[in-house]
């Protein structure tokens, strides 16, 4: 099963490669980090855009969150609003214990059995690497933004002074990059040490996997170790955002190995598993309120049927039966009120 | 319907959140040039190589300050042979550079945060005193 991940990590360290080639292509150098750059954005956005689109042309006429408490009912039975939401505030408001605290994940159980029992034990590692690795990244994308934009705004740099707050080695350590790294660690090397994961875990997996631990890889050896002119890489970002592309010299094969792999696993979103950054927001059994008592949901799909009642087959059938002796349901008005 | 306006806005939002560079480049008029760095008119060479400088001279200052705080080491020499006095604010800022046009410029400018550095070596005569 682990030539799975090696086969990923092969694709993986594709990009890599080919930016360091890149960088010894003085003619090429720019143009193709241009176009690579441009078609890896318009890849990720085109993308997205038709992968929601689509999710959002699916009727979702059921009422099939899940739920994990009690649902409003009476008004002596206290509702659980976060847990089984019954307006549209209360899904949103799941929504968003969802995707900042990943609450559902939270509540991961593992299985196991023992003495011919099977025994659900709490499992939060999963939860804890998540969480780690999820907003780490968000820190960390958050702090690309000053080489994007000029006059870097107040909050980037201040979320860049916090994250170095230890002042450890100049430039300074990120705290981010740290829980990445180890957030990575653990979500990879979960897949490699447990047998059941490993056999259930897919090439794409992996892949996702490897291409981010490159970006953190390229990324931090480039702060940490060979260093590269940071204003040289802003000006080539910068040259990007206003659509005139410039290129310094200066910028080494580890910086065209950072900007390959990034806009691989860019290009690489919408076509994976990683798309459930949008996905979590479309997911019906998440993003509904559960009002399954107090609103009536139909299917649009009932096809008409005929129906032809008790009720219905005793009124065409009346007399005949009466004369036959047979009980009917449904008592004669008049001979109820003769007798 | 209501969910279709939902989504849309969503998409909407995400679409402006991550073209923000480029509509605020457009918006503030910002062009892709390199920082405007005021260059010392009567040195011609830097402690280091320039192309090392743009890249590490945070190491090389590092490396000074453990030089002349923890080992004594006042003399620096430099790859092609001369020797330095080992002080950002003697040499550096006392010699070449201001400190307002060319360490802010390139630090604002990238969004490096300051360093460390500035915490002893930020005296207002001494910024008074560097190279105009």
């Amino acid at each position: 099963m682990r030539n799975k991940a090696v086969f990923a990590l092969i694709v993986a360290v594709i990009p890599a490669c080919a930016g360091a080639a890149l960088s010894n292509l003085p003619s090429l150098r720019l143009p193709l980090a241009a176009t690579v750059s441009y078609a890896a954005c318009a890849f990720f956005l085109a993308g997205i855009c038709l992968r929601v689109l689509r999710w959002a042309s699916i009727p979702v006429p059921f009422c099939i969150p899940t739920t994990c408490g009690q649902q409003k009912s009476l008004v002596w039975i206290r509702p659980d609003s976060l847990d089984n939401p019954s307006s549209g505030l209360g899904a949103a408001m799941r929504m968003g214990g969802e995707t900042l605290f990943f609450r559902s994940l939270f509540r991961n159980t593992r299985c196991q059995v023992a003495n011919t029992r099977a025994i659900f034990t709490e499992s939060r590692w999963l939860w804890m690497g998540a969480i780690a690795f999820h907003w780490a990244l968000l820190v960390i994308v958050l702090r690309h933004l000053r080489l994007f934009v000029q006059q870097v705004p107040a909050s980037v740099l201040l979320l860049e002074k916090i994250d170095t707050l230890f002042q450890v080695g100049i430039p300074g350590v990120c705290i981010s990059d740290l829980v990445l790294l180890a957030g990575l660690s653990f979500l990879l090397g979960r897949r490699f040490a447990d047998p059941v994961l490993r056999y259930i875990s897919l090439f794409s997996d992996y892949l996702a996997l490897w291409l981010l631990a490159g970006v953190a890889a390229t990324g931090l050896l480039m702060r940490h170790w060979s260093r590269v002119d940071v204003a040289g890489v802003k000006q080539f970002s910068l040259g990007l955002a206003t659509f005139s592309p410039v290129l310094p010299h200066n910028l080494g094969s580890l910086f065209f190995a950072h900007l390959l792999l990034v806009c691989a696993l860019v290009a690489y979103i919408p076509s994976s598993k990683l798309m459930h950054m949008a996905g979590v927001w479309l997911s019906p059994t998440r993003n509904l309120a559960n009002n399954s008592r107090a609103v009536r949901h139909v299917n649009p799909w009932n096809q008409p049927v005929v129906t032809h009642t008790y009720a219905e087959w005793e009124a065409e059938y009346r007399d005949k039966l009466k004369e036959a002796g047979i009980p009917l349901e449904e008592t004669d008005v008049e001979a109820t009120y003769s007798n | 319907m209501r969910e279709r306006v939902l989504i849309g806005t969503g998409l909407a939002l995400f679409l402006a959140l991550f073209t923000y560079p480029v509509w605020w480049a457009a918006a503030s008029g910002t062009r892709a040039a390199a920082p405007q760095l005021q260059l010392p008119q009567h040195a011609s060479a830097c402690v280091a190589p320039a192309s090392f400088m743009r890249a590490s001279h945070m190491q090389l200052l590092s490396s000074w300050r453990n030089d002349a705080v923890r080992r004594g080491v006042h003399k620096f020499r430099s790859p092609d042979g001369r020797v330095y006095d080992v002080s950002l604010s003697g040499t550096c800022l006392g010699q070449c550079h201001s400190k307002a046009e060319f360490c802010d410029r390139c630090h604002a400018y990238s969004g490096v945060s300051t360093p460390s550095c500035w915490q002893c070596h930020n005296d207002p005569q001494l910024a008074a005193r560097s190279i105009q």
